[in-house]
Protein backbone atom coordinates (compact mmCIF):
# COMPACT_ATOMS: atom_id res chain seq x y z
CA UNK A 1 0.00 0.00 0.00
CA UNK A 2 1.09 3.00 -1.21
CA UNK A 3 0.83 6.28 0.51
CA UNK A 4 1.18 6.43 4.52
CA UNK A 5 -1.46 8.12 6.54
CA UNK A 6 -0.33 10.82 9.22
CA UNK A 7 -2.34 12.77 11.97
CA UNK A 8 -1.88 16.17 11.64
CA UNK A 9 -3.72 17.43 14.51
CA UNK A 10 -6.29 16.57 17.52
CA UNK A 11 -8.25 18.51 19.42
CA UNK A 12 -10.67 17.92 22.64
CA UNK A 13 -13.25 19.23 24.89
CA UNK A 14 -14.56 18.29 28.49
CA UNK A 15 -13.47 14.94 30.32
CA UNK A 16 -15.34 16.38 32.70
CA UNK A 17 -18.55 14.19 34.69
CA UNK A 18 -20.99 16.39 33.35
CA UNK A 19 -21.04 19.64 31.02
CA UNK A 20 -24.14 20.79 31.87
CA UNK A 21 -23.37 24.30 30.13
CA UNK A 22 -22.47 22.90 26.44
CA UNK A 23 -24.55 21.23 24.30
CA UNK A 24 -23.14 17.81 22.75
CA UNK A 25 -22.87 20.12 19.69
CA UNK A 26 -21.38 22.97 21.25
CA UNK A 27 -18.31 20.18 22.91
CA UNK A 28 -18.25 18.92 19.28
CA UNK A 29 -17.27 22.57 17.72
CA UNK A 30 -15.01 23.34 20.42
CA UNK A 31 -13.26 19.80 20.04
CA UNK A 32 -12.76 20.78 16.15
CA UNK A 33 -11.95 24.21 16.03
CA UNK A 34 -8.68 23.04 18.71
CA UNK A 35 -7.77 19.98 16.80
CA UNK A 36 -7.97 22.78 12.88
CA UNK A 37 -5.89 24.83 15.12
CA UNK A 38 -3.26 22.37 15.81
CA UNK A 39 -3.49 20.85 12.17
CA UNK A 40 -3.18 24.23 10.68
CA UNK A 41 -6.22 23.34 8.60
CA UNK A 42 -8.74 25.55 7.78
CA UNK A 43 -12.28 23.22 7.85
CA UNK A 44 -14.36 24.65 5.51
CA UNK A 45 -11.27 24.38 2.94
CA UNK A 46 -8.96 22.54 3.73
CA UNK A 47 -10.89 18.95 4.74
CA UNK A 48 -11.71 16.21 1.77
CA UNK A 49 -14.44 13.93 4.13
CA UNK A 50 -15.77 13.98 7.47
CA UNK A 51 -16.35 10.85 9.90
CA UNK A 52 -18.44 10.96 12.88
CA UNK A 53 -18.63 7.87 15.45
CA UNK A 54 -21.79 7.75 17.34
CA UNK A 55 -24.41 5.72 18.48
CA UNK A 56 -28.17 6.74 18.41
CA UNK A 57 -29.36 5.59 22.34
CA UNK A 58 -26.44 7.35 22.83
CA UNK A 59 -27.38 10.88 21.89
CA UNK A 60 -31.29 9.81 22.32
CA UNK A 61 -31.79 11.17 19.20
CA UNK A 62 -32.73 8.55 16.02
CA UNK A 63 -30.94 8.51 12.77
CA UNK A 64 -28.50 11.03 14.62
CA UNK A 65 -25.90 11.15 11.45
CA UNK A 66 -28.02 14.51 10.47
CA UNK A 67 -26.72 16.47 13.23
CA UNK A 68 -23.28 15.00 12.53
CA UNK A 69 -21.84 17.49 10.05
CA UNK A 70 -22.45 21.00 11.45
CA UNK A 71 -20.43 21.33 14.38
CA UNK A 72 -17.41 19.73 12.82
CA UNK A 73 -17.42 21.74 9.56
CA UNK A 74 -18.87 19.40 7.59
CA UNK A 75 -22.04 20.44 6.35
CA UNK A 76 -22.52 19.91 2.31
CA UNK A 77 -19.49 17.64 2.42
CA UNK A 78 -19.09 14.43 2.29
CA UNK A 79 -20.05 13.20 5.72
CA UNK A 80 -20.74 9.71 6.99
CA UNK A 81 -21.29 8.15 10.47
CA UNK A 82 -19.94 5.15 12.13
CA UNK A 83 -22.32 3.32 14.63
CA UNK A 84 -19.11 2.56 16.71
CA UNK A 85 -15.92 3.48 18.82
CA UNK A 86 -14.09 6.25 17.42
CA UNK A 87 -11.08 4.19 17.02
CA UNK A 88 -13.68 2.69 14.02
CA UNK A 89 -13.97 5.94 12.51
CA UNK A 90 -10.39 6.56 12.30
CA UNK A 91 -10.01 3.13 10.64
CA UNK A 92 -12.53 4.44 8.10
CA UNK A 93 -10.58 7.35 7.81
CA UNK A 94 -7.39 5.69 7.48
CA UNK A 95 -8.78 3.42 4.33
CA UNK A 96 -10.20 6.58 2.68
CA UNK A 97 -7.09 8.30 2.12
CA UNK A 98 -5.29 5.12 1.70
CA UNK A 99 -7.64 5.08 -2.04
CA UNK A 100 -5.74 8.09 -3.14
CA UNK A 101 -9.22 10.21 -3.81
CA UNK A 102 -8.89 11.65 -0.19
CA UNK A 103 -5.98 13.52 1.12
CA UNK A 104 -7.34 15.25 4.71
CA UNK A 105 -10.42 13.28 6.47
CA UNK A 106 -11.33 14.66 10.12
CA UNK A 107 -12.52 12.32 12.54
CA UNK A 108 -14.96 12.80 15.30
CA UNK A 109 -16.17 11.13 18.36
CA UNK A 110 -18.00 12.82 21.37
CA UNK A 111 -20.42 11.42 24.76
CA UNK A 112 -22.56 13.25 26.83
CA UNK A 113 -23.54 10.40 29.42
CA UNK A 114 -24.59 12.74 31.57
CA UNK A 115 -27.15 13.86 29.64
CA UNK A 116 -28.69 10.27 29.69
CA UNK A 117 -31.21 9.83 32.69
CA UNK A 118 -31.56 6.03 32.00
CA UNK A 119 -27.74 4.93 30.87
CA UNK A 120 -28.80 1.40 32.81
CA UNK A 121 -32.14 0.76 30.96
CA UNK A 122 -29.66 1.72 27.38
CA UNK A 123 -27.43 -0.68 28.75
CA UNK A 124 -30.00 -3.44 28.90
CA UNK A 125 -31.40 -2.46 25.23
CA UNK A 126 -28.40 -3.59 24.59
CA UNK A 127 -28.91 -7.11 25.53
CA UNK A 128 -30.34 -9.79 23.71
CA UNK A 129 -34.24 -9.89 23.56
CA UNK A 130 -35.37 -13.09 23.87
CA UNK A 131 -32.65 -14.99 25.81
CA UNK A 132 -31.19 -12.45 28.40
CA UNK A 133 -33.54 -9.13 28.66
CA UNK A 134 -36.77 -11.41 29.97
CA UNK A 135 -34.43 -12.02 33.00
CA UNK A 136 -33.73 -8.13 33.35
CA UNK A 137 -30.37 -8.33 34.97
CA UNK A 138 -30.54 -5.77 37.33
CA UNK A 139 -26.64 -4.81 36.05
CA UNK A 140 -26.17 -4.98 32.46
CA UNK A 141 -22.90 -5.08 32.48
CA UNK A 142 -22.79 -8.64 34.40
CA UNK A 143 -20.96 -10.12 31.47
CA UNK A 144 -17.49 -7.95 32.49
CA UNK A 145 -17.92 -10.03 36.01
CA UNK A 146 -17.85 -12.71 34.50
CA UNK A 147 -14.90 -12.64 31.98
CA UNK A 148 -13.25 -11.27 35.37
CA UNK A 149 -13.85 -14.46 37.23
CA UNK A 150 -13.00 -16.79 33.97
CA UNK A 151 -9.59 -15.07 33.77
CA UNK A 152 -8.79 -15.79 37.54
CA UNK A 153 -9.48 -18.84 37.06
CA UNK A 154 -7.69 -19.69 33.90
CA UNK A 155 -4.56 -17.46 34.46
CA UNK A 156 -4.60 -17.69 38.70
CA UNK A 157 -4.78 -14.54 39.38
CA UNK A 158 -5.90 -12.68 42.48
CA UNK A 159 -8.10 -10.13 43.51
CA UNK A 160 -5.06 -8.04 44.65
CA UNK A 161 -3.32 -8.33 41.13
CA UNK A 162 -6.26 -6.73 39.53
CA UNK A 163 -6.45 -4.25 42.04
CA UNK A 164 -3.40 -3.02 41.54
CA UNK A 165 -4.44 -1.70 38.13
CA UNK A 166 -6.93 0.61 39.65
CA UNK A 167 -4.15 1.87 42.07
CA UNK A 168 -1.39 2.17 38.88
CA UNK A 169 -4.18 3.89 36.84
CA UNK A 170 -6.19 6.38 39.49
CA UNK A 171 -3.03 7.34 41.08
CA UNK A 172 -0.96 8.10 37.48
CA UNK A 173 -3.99 10.03 36.47
CA UNK A 174 -3.22 12.54 39.13
CA UNK A 175 -0.70 13.99 36.17
CA UNK A 176 -2.82 14.35 33.65
CA UNK A 177 -5.51 17.29 33.98
CA UNK A 178 -8.22 15.08 31.63
CA UNK A 179 -8.96 12.33 34.28
CA UNK A 180 -11.39 13.78 36.64
CA UNK A 181 -11.42 10.29 38.31
CA UNK A 182 -7.78 10.18 39.20
CA UNK A 183 -7.31 9.60 43.37
CA UNK A 184 -4.52 8.84 45.36
CA UNK A 185 -5.49 5.36 46.61
CA UNK A 186 -4.26 2.26 48.22
CA UNK A 187 -4.53 -1.42 47.53
CA UNK A 188 -5.99 -2.04 50.51
CA UNK A 189 -8.01 1.05 50.04
CA UNK A 190 -9.27 -0.57 46.46
CA UNK A 191 -9.46 -4.38 48.37
CA UNK A 192 -11.87 -3.11 50.83
CA UNK A 193 -14.18 -0.42 48.92
CA UNK A 194 -17.46 -1.65 48.29
CA UNK A 195 -17.84 -4.21 45.74
CA UNK A 196 -19.94 -3.28 42.38
CA UNK A 197 -19.20 -6.11 39.99
CA UNK A 198 -17.26 -9.06 41.77
CA UNK A 199 -14.52 -9.37 41.67
CA UNK A 200 -14.16 -5.97 41.31
CA UNK A 201 -14.72 -2.78 43.66
CA UNK A 202 -15.84 0.84 43.05
CA UNK A 203 -11.91 2.23 41.87
CA UNK A 204 -11.99 -1.01 39.47
CA UNK A 205 -14.50 0.14 37.71
CA UNK A 206 -14.73 3.48 35.12
CA UNK A 207 -17.21 6.04 35.53
CA UNK A 208 -18.53 7.95 32.66
CA UNK A 209 -17.53 11.44 31.23
CA UNK A 210 -18.30 13.75 29.00
CA UNK A 211 -15.92 14.49 26.09
CA UNK A 212 -15.37 15.12 22.48
CA UNK A 213 -12.49 14.40 20.47
CA UNK A 214 -11.15 15.57 16.48
CA UNK A 215 -8.59 13.78 14.94
CA UNK A 216 -7.27 15.35 11.46
CA UNK A 217 -5.65 12.83 9.00
CA UNK A 218 -4.09 13.47 6.12
CA UNK A 219 -1.91 11.58 3.25
CA UNK A 220 1.73 11.55 3.58
CA UNK A 221 2.59 14.10 1.19
CA UNK A 222 0.20 16.73 2.39
CA UNK A 223 1.03 15.85 5.82
CA UNK A 224 4.06 17.62 5.37
CA UNK A 225 2.58 20.68 4.18
CA UNK A 226 0.61 20.95 7.11
CA UNK A 227 3.51 19.95 10.08
CA UNK A 228 6.95 18.96 10.73
CA UNK A 229 5.56 16.79 13.44
CA UNK A 230 2.92 14.49 11.94
CA UNK A 231 2.38 10.67 13.85
CA UNK A 232 1.90 8.41 11.39
CA UNK A 233 -1.26 5.75 11.66
CA UNK A 234 0.94 3.03 10.84
CA UNK A 235 -1.45 0.04 10.82
CA UNK A 236 -5.29 -0.39 12.27
CA UNK A 237 -7.53 -3.23 13.19
CA UNK A 238 -10.27 -4.03 14.30
CA UNK A 239 -12.57 -7.28 14.89
CA UNK A 240 -16.18 -8.28 16.52
CA UNK A 241 -17.29 -11.07 18.74
CA UNK A 242 -20.44 -12.29 18.99
CA UNK A 243 -22.95 -10.59 21.58
CA UNK A 244 -24.94 -11.62 23.93
CA UNK A 245 -26.89 -13.04 21.74
CA UNK A 246 -24.99 -16.22 22.20
CA UNK A 247 -22.64 -15.90 25.70
CA UNK A 248 -22.63 -19.62 25.70
CA UNK A 249 -20.28 -18.97 22.45
CA UNK A 250 -18.19 -16.51 23.88
CA UNK A 251 -14.58 -17.78 25.03
CA UNK A 252 -14.92 -16.44 28.47
CA UNK A 253 -11.85 -14.76 30.13
CA UNK A 254 -10.47 -14.04 26.78
CA UNK A 255 -11.15 -11.11 24.59
CA UNK A 256 -10.40 -12.76 20.80
CA UNK A 257 -11.67 -9.88 19.10
CA UNK A 258 -8.91 -7.90 20.81
CA UNK A 259 -6.35 -10.67 19.81
CA UNK A 260 -7.71 -10.56 16.23
CA UNK A 261 -7.62 -6.91 16.40
CA UNK A 262 -3.88 -6.13 17.23
CA UNK A 263 -2.63 -9.10 15.36
CA UNK A 264 -4.70 -7.17 11.84
CA UNK A 265 -3.16 -3.36 12.95
CA UNK A 266 0.64 -5.22 13.72
CA UNK A 267 0.48 -6.79 9.98
CA UNK A 268 -0.81 -3.57 8.19
CA UNK A 269 1.78 -1.78 10.47
CA UNK A 270 4.15 -4.04 9.70
CA UNK A 271 4.75 -4.23 13.30
CA UNK A 272 6.35 -6.81 15.94
CA UNK A 273 5.07 -6.57 19.19
CA UNK A 274 8.08 -6.35 20.82
CA UNK A 275 9.22 -3.10 18.92
CA UNK A 276 5.94 -1.37 21.11
CA UNK A 277 7.07 1.03 23.67
CA UNK A 278 3.88 2.52 25.03
CA UNK A 279 0.17 1.36 25.33
CA UNK A 280 -2.72 3.37 25.81
CA UNK A 281 -5.25 0.40 26.04
CA UNK A 282 -8.62 -0.50 27.27
CA UNK A 283 -9.36 -0.76 30.95
CA UNK A 284 -12.84 0.22 31.93
CA UNK A 285 -12.94 -2.76 34.26
CA UNK A 286 -9.27 -3.77 35.89
CA UNK A 287 -9.17 -7.32 34.56
CA UNK A 288 -9.32 -5.81 30.53
CA UNK A 289 -6.49 -3.80 31.01
CA UNK A 290 -3.89 -7.30 31.55
CA UNK A 291 -5.81 -9.18 29.64
CA UNK A 292 -5.70 -6.74 26.85
CA UNK A 293 -1.74 -6.74 27.02
CA UNK A 294 -1.74 -10.37 26.94
CA UNK A 295 -4.48 -10.12 23.63
CA UNK A 296 -2.25 -8.15 22.05
CA UNK A 297 1.00 -9.99 22.64
CA UNK A 298 2.93 -7.39 24.99
CA UNK A 299 2.86 -9.91 27.90
CA UNK A 300 2.76 -13.52 28.23
CA UNK A 301 -0.15 -15.90 29.20
CA UNK A 302 -1.30 -14.54 32.13
CA UNK A 303 1.79 -12.71 32.53
CA UNK A 304 0.34 -8.87 32.37
CA UNK A 305 -0.66 -8.46 36.05
CA UNK A 306 2.42 -9.60 37.77
CA UNK A 307 4.74 -7.32 35.49
CA UNK A 308 2.47 -4.15 36.26
CA UNK A 309 3.42 -4.79 39.96
CA UNK A 310 6.72 -5.23 38.93
CA UNK A 311 6.68 -1.81 37.79
CA UNK A 312 7.31 -2.75 33.47
CA UNK A 313 4.17 -1.13 32.68
CA UNK A 314 4.47 2.43 34.77
CA UNK A 315 5.41 5.66 33.47
CA UNK A 316 9.33 5.01 34.31
CA UNK A 317 9.16 0.96 33.24
CA UNK A 318 10.47 -0.40 29.65
CA UNK A 319 6.69 -0.71 28.43
CA UNK A 320 4.19 2.35 29.96
CA UNK A 321 0.75 1.21 29.90
CA UNK A 322 -2.13 4.09 30.24
CA UNK A 323 0.16 6.78 31.67
CA UNK A 324 -3.04 8.73 31.25
CA UNK A 325 -4.63 7.06 33.74
CA UNK A 326 -6.76 5.32 31.51
CA UNK A 327 -10.15 4.97 31.67
CA UNK A 328 -10.33 4.51 35.65
CA UNK A 329 -8.69 8.12 35.84
CA UNK A 330 -10.21 9.65 32.90
CA UNK A 331 -13.51 8.28 32.89
CA UNK A 332 -15.42 6.06 30.09
CA UNK A 333 -17.07 8.59 27.14
CA UNK A 334 -18.73 5.87 25.43
CA UNK A 335 -17.74 5.82 21.56
CA UNK A 336 -15.10 8.30 22.20
CA UNK A 337 -13.38 5.98 24.35
CA UNK A 338 -10.95 4.79 21.64
CA UNK A 339 -9.86 8.09 20.36
CA UNK A 340 -9.54 9.53 24.07
CA UNK A 341 -7.03 6.69 24.30
CA UNK A 342 -5.30 7.41 21.07
CA UNK A 343 -5.31 11.46 22.09
CA UNK A 344 -3.13 10.46 24.99
CA UNK A 345 -0.71 8.22 22.94
CA UNK A 346 -0.47 10.85 19.80
CA UNK A 347 -0.01 13.37 22.86
CA UNK A 348 3.16 11.28 23.90
CA UNK A 349 4.44 10.74 20.34
CA UNK A 350 4.74 14.37 19.50
CA UNK A 351 6.26 14.80 23.15
CA UNK A 352 3.17 17.31 24.39
CA UNK A 353 1.66 15.28 27.33
CA UNK A 354 2.81 17.22 29.35
CA UNK A 355 3.15 16.10 33.30
CA UNK A 356 2.48 12.70 32.20
CA UNK A 357 5.67 12.68 29.49
CA UNK A 358 7.45 9.17 28.89
CA UNK A 359 10.11 8.42 26.39
CA UNK A 360 8.01 6.74 23.59
CA UNK A 361 7.98 6.22 19.50
CA UNK A 362 5.94 3.79 18.45
CA UNK A 363 2.13 2.75 20.68
CA UNK A 364 -0.34 0.36 20.48
CA UNK A 365 -3.50 1.77 20.85
CA UNK A 366 -6.43 -0.38 21.59
CA UNK A 367 -10.19 -0.07 23.07
CA UNK A 368 -13.40 -2.55 23.60
CA UNK A 369 -16.67 -1.76 22.89
CA UNK A 370 -17.90 -3.39 25.54
CA UNK A 371 -19.80 -4.67 27.64
CA UNK A 372 -22.03 -5.69 26.46
CA UNK A 373 -20.93 -5.74 22.80
CA UNK A 374 -17.66 -7.34 21.64
CA UNK A 375 -15.79 -5.64 19.63
CA UNK A 376 -11.92 -4.62 19.59
CA UNK A 377 -9.91 -1.80 17.78
CA UNK A 378 -6.43 -1.53 17.75
CA UNK A 379 -3.70 1.05 15.82
CA UNK A 380 -0.51 0.86 15.48
CA UNK A 381 0.85 4.68 15.77
CA UNK A 382 4.93 5.53 15.17
CA UNK A 383 6.66 9.04 15.53
CA UNK A 384 9.16 10.61 13.21
CA UNK A 385 11.70 9.19 15.76
CA UNK A 386 10.63 5.26 15.13
CA UNK A 387 11.38 5.41 11.36
CA UNK B 1 -53.96 -2.09 17.71
CA UNK B 2 -56.90 -0.24 18.92
CA UNK B 3 -59.34 2.00 17.59
CA UNK B 4 -61.92 1.78 14.90
CA UNK B 5 -59.47 1.57 11.81
CA UNK B 6 -58.66 -1.90 12.10
CA UNK B 7 -62.77 -3.33 12.45
CA UNK B 8 -63.32 -2.43 8.94
CA UNK B 9 -60.82 -5.27 7.77
CA UNK B 10 -62.05 -8.85 7.09
CA UNK B 11 -61.09 -11.24 9.95
CA UNK B 12 -60.84 -12.54 13.63
CA UNK B 13 -59.19 -9.85 15.75
CA UNK B 14 -56.64 -10.63 18.15
CA UNK B 15 -57.27 -8.72 21.78
CA UNK B 16 -53.53 -7.63 23.41
CA UNK B 17 -53.46 -10.31 25.60
CA UNK B 18 -53.81 -12.88 22.83
CA UNK B 19 -51.30 -11.49 21.15
CA UNK B 20 -48.52 -11.70 23.45
CA UNK B 21 -49.96 -14.85 24.51
CA UNK B 22 -48.36 -16.62 21.25
CA UNK B 23 -45.21 -17.99 21.24
CA UNK B 24 -42.56 -15.80 19.53
CA UNK B 25 -43.12 -12.78 20.37
CA UNK B 26 -41.12 -11.08 23.32
CA UNK B 27 -42.50 -7.72 23.96
CA UNK B 28 -40.24 -5.22 25.71
CA UNK B 29 -40.44 -1.43 26.04
CA UNK B 30 -37.51 0.35 26.39
CA UNK B 31 -36.53 3.13 28.74
CA UNK B 32 -34.61 6.10 27.02
CA UNK B 33 -35.08 8.87 29.22
CA UNK B 34 -32.56 11.61 28.58
CA UNK B 35 -31.89 15.56 30.14
CA UNK B 36 -30.08 17.59 26.59
CA UNK B 37 -28.05 19.90 28.23
CA UNK B 38 -29.54 22.97 25.60
CA UNK B 39 -26.12 24.90 25.48
CA UNK B 40 -24.62 28.43 25.77
CA UNK B 41 -26.88 29.67 22.93
CA UNK B 42 -29.96 27.72 22.70
CA UNK B 43 -30.39 28.16 26.75
CA UNK B 44 -30.51 31.71 26.52
CA UNK B 45 -32.89 31.58 23.59
CA UNK B 46 -35.19 29.55 25.71
CA UNK B 47 -34.94 32.27 28.56
CA UNK B 48 -35.60 34.61 26.04
CA UNK B 49 -38.93 32.73 24.84
CA UNK B 50 -40.43 32.87 28.24
CA UNK B 51 -39.89 36.69 28.32
CA UNK B 52 -41.83 37.16 25.23
CA UNK B 53 -38.67 37.40 23.44
CA UNK B 54 -36.91 35.44 20.03
CA UNK B 55 -33.14 35.82 20.10
CA UNK B 56 -30.71 35.27 17.71
CA UNK B 57 -27.02 35.18 17.53
CA UNK B 58 -25.11 36.55 14.65
CA UNK B 59 -21.55 35.62 12.98
CA UNK B 60 -19.27 38.51 12.75
CA UNK B 61 -17.43 36.73 9.64
CA UNK B 62 -20.50 36.44 7.41
CA UNK B 63 -23.26 38.77 9.17
CA UNK B 64 -25.39 35.31 9.10
CA UNK B 65 -28.17 35.25 12.23
CA UNK B 66 -28.81 32.35 13.52
CA UNK B 67 -32.61 31.67 15.00
CA UNK B 68 -32.52 29.37 16.45
CA UNK B 69 -29.34 30.42 17.79
CA UNK B 70 -26.14 28.65 17.86
CA UNK B 71 -22.63 29.22 19.25
CA UNK B 72 -20.91 29.34 15.72
CA UNK B 73 -21.07 29.72 12.33
CA UNK B 74 -21.41 26.30 10.10
CA UNK B 75 -20.76 28.34 7.20
CA UNK B 76 -17.39 30.39 8.48
CA UNK B 77 -16.40 27.64 11.45
CA UNK B 78 -16.54 30.53 13.58
CA UNK B 79 -17.98 31.15 16.87
CA UNK B 80 -20.94 33.84 17.03
CA UNK B 81 -20.73 36.75 18.54
CA UNK B 82 -23.36 39.56 19.06
CA UNK B 83 -26.94 38.72 20.28
CA UNK B 84 -30.06 40.36 18.79
CA UNK B 85 -33.32 40.52 19.44
CA UNK B 86 -35.51 40.05 16.44
CA UNK B 87 -38.94 41.99 15.62
CA UNK B 88 -40.69 38.29 15.99
CA UNK B 89 -43.00 39.24 12.59
CA UNK B 90 -41.94 37.53 9.83
CA UNK B 91 -43.54 35.12 6.24
CA UNK B 92 -44.28 32.25 5.73
CA UNK B 93 -41.42 30.33 3.50
CA UNK B 94 -43.14 27.16 3.23
CA UNK B 95 -46.13 25.08 4.24
CA UNK B 96 -47.83 22.02 4.73
CA UNK B 97 -51.35 20.99 5.82
CA UNK B 98 -51.81 17.35 7.55
CA UNK B 99 -54.64 15.59 6.70
CA UNK B 100 -53.21 12.28 8.39
CA UNK B 101 -51.20 10.93 11.37
CA UNK B 102 -47.29 9.12 10.86
CA UNK B 103 -49.73 5.71 11.47
CA UNK B 104 -52.15 6.99 8.19
CA UNK B 105 -55.22 7.90 10.99
CA UNK B 106 -57.61 10.44 9.74
CA UNK B 107 -56.93 13.31 12.45
CA UNK B 108 -59.88 15.21 13.37
CA UNK B 109 -58.87 18.90 12.17
CA UNK B 110 -56.02 19.09 9.75
CA UNK B 111 -53.16 20.21 10.63
CA UNK B 112 -51.31 23.84 9.23
CA UNK B 113 -47.31 23.87 9.57
CA UNK B 114 -44.39 26.35 8.26
CA UNK B 115 -40.89 27.52 7.89
CA UNK B 116 -41.36 31.10 8.55
CA UNK B 117 -38.55 33.50 7.69
CA UNK B 118 -38.06 36.04 10.74
CA UNK B 119 -37.47 39.71 9.62
CA UNK B 120 -33.69 39.63 10.98
CA UNK B 121 -32.31 43.46 10.30
CA UNK B 122 -28.45 43.64 9.20
CA UNK B 123 -28.95 39.83 8.05
CA UNK B 124 -26.09 40.65 5.13
CA UNK B 125 -26.44 37.08 3.90
CA UNK B 126 -28.88 36.12 1.28
CA UNK B 127 -29.57 32.46 0.03
CA UNK B 128 -31.72 29.91 0.93
CA UNK B 129 -31.07 29.94 4.89
CA UNK B 130 -31.94 32.24 7.30
CA UNK B 131 -33.38 33.44 10.57
CA UNK B 132 -36.65 31.16 11.24
CA UNK B 133 -38.57 28.75 12.81
CA UNK B 134 -40.89 25.74 11.97
CA UNK B 135 -43.84 26.21 13.84
CA UNK B 136 -47.66 25.68 13.51
CA UNK B 137 -49.62 28.29 11.96
CA UNK B 138 -52.98 29.49 13.16
CA UNK B 139 -56.04 31.74 11.46
CA UNK B 140 -54.90 30.28 8.29
CA UNK B 141 -57.27 27.48 6.51
CA UNK B 142 -56.57 24.53 5.02
CA UNK B 143 -57.42 26.12 1.26
CA UNK B 144 -54.68 29.16 2.01
CA UNK B 145 -51.96 26.77 1.77
CA UNK B 146 -53.68 24.92 -1.04
CA UNK B 147 -54.04 28.07 -3.22
CA UNK B 148 -50.93 28.95 -2.44
CA UNK B 149 -51.86 32.27 -0.75
CA UNK B 150 -50.35 31.34 1.99
CA UNK B 151 -47.06 31.43 0.97
CA UNK B 152 -45.24 34.65 1.76
CA UNK B 153 -48.25 35.44 4.10
CA UNK B 154 -47.07 38.46 6.30
CA UNK B 155 -47.50 36.63 10.22
CA UNK B 156 -46.27 37.28 14.15
CA UNK B 157 -46.52 34.77 17.04
CA UNK B 158 -49.03 34.53 19.07
CA UNK B 159 -47.59 34.19 22.69
CA UNK B 160 -48.94 32.11 25.14
CA UNK B 161 -50.04 34.34 28.80
CA UNK B 162 -46.69 35.17 30.62
CA UNK B 163 -48.19 32.81 33.64
CA UNK B 164 -48.32 30.04 31.00
CA UNK B 165 -44.63 30.19 29.60
CA UNK B 166 -41.96 27.84 30.06
CA UNK B 167 -39.30 28.67 28.51
CA UNK B 168 -39.45 25.98 25.55
CA UNK B 169 -40.94 26.74 21.79
CA UNK B 170 -44.63 25.93 22.81
CA UNK B 171 -44.58 29.29 24.49
CA UNK B 172 -45.09 30.44 21.21
CA UNK B 173 -48.92 29.10 20.53
CA UNK B 174 -48.55 29.22 16.67
CA UNK B 175 -47.79 32.12 14.15
CA UNK B 176 -50.50 33.82 12.58
CA UNK B 177 -51.35 36.65 10.25
CA UNK B 178 -50.40 39.83 10.87
CA UNK B 179 -54.15 41.14 9.83
CA UNK B 180 -55.78 39.11 12.33
ZN1 LIG C 1 -20.49 32.97 9.19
Amino acid sequence: MSRRVAIIGVGWYGFKPSIPDLSFREMMFEASMRAAEAAGVDLRKDVDAFVSSQEDYWEGIAISDEFAPEPIGGVLRPTFTVAGDGLQGLAQAYMLIKTGYFDVVLVESHAKPSDILSLDKIYELALDPVNIRPLSPSNPLFTAGLDAVAYMSRTGLEREDLAFIAVKNRVQGLRNPRASYAAKISLEEVLEAEAYIYPMTRYEVAGFTDAAITVILASEDVARRFTDNPVWVSGVGWSTETGTGALAWHEWGRMKSMRMAADMAYRTAGVKPSQIDLAEVEDRFSFMEPLTLEEARLAPEGGAAKMAREGVFSPDGSLPVNPSGGSLAMGVALEATGLARLLEAYLQLVGAAGPHQVEATRALVASWRGPPTYTSMAVVLESEDAL
Amino acid sequence: MSGGAERRLPGHYLKSKEMYSLPGLVEYRPVARYLFSAGQAQSRFLDGLKEGKILGKRCPRCGRVYVPPRSYCEYCMAPTSEWVELPGTGEVHTAVVSYISTFRERMEKPEIVAVIKLDAPGYTKGGYEFAGLFHKLCNVEPEDVISGRAIGMRVKPRWRPPEERKGDVNDIECFEPVES
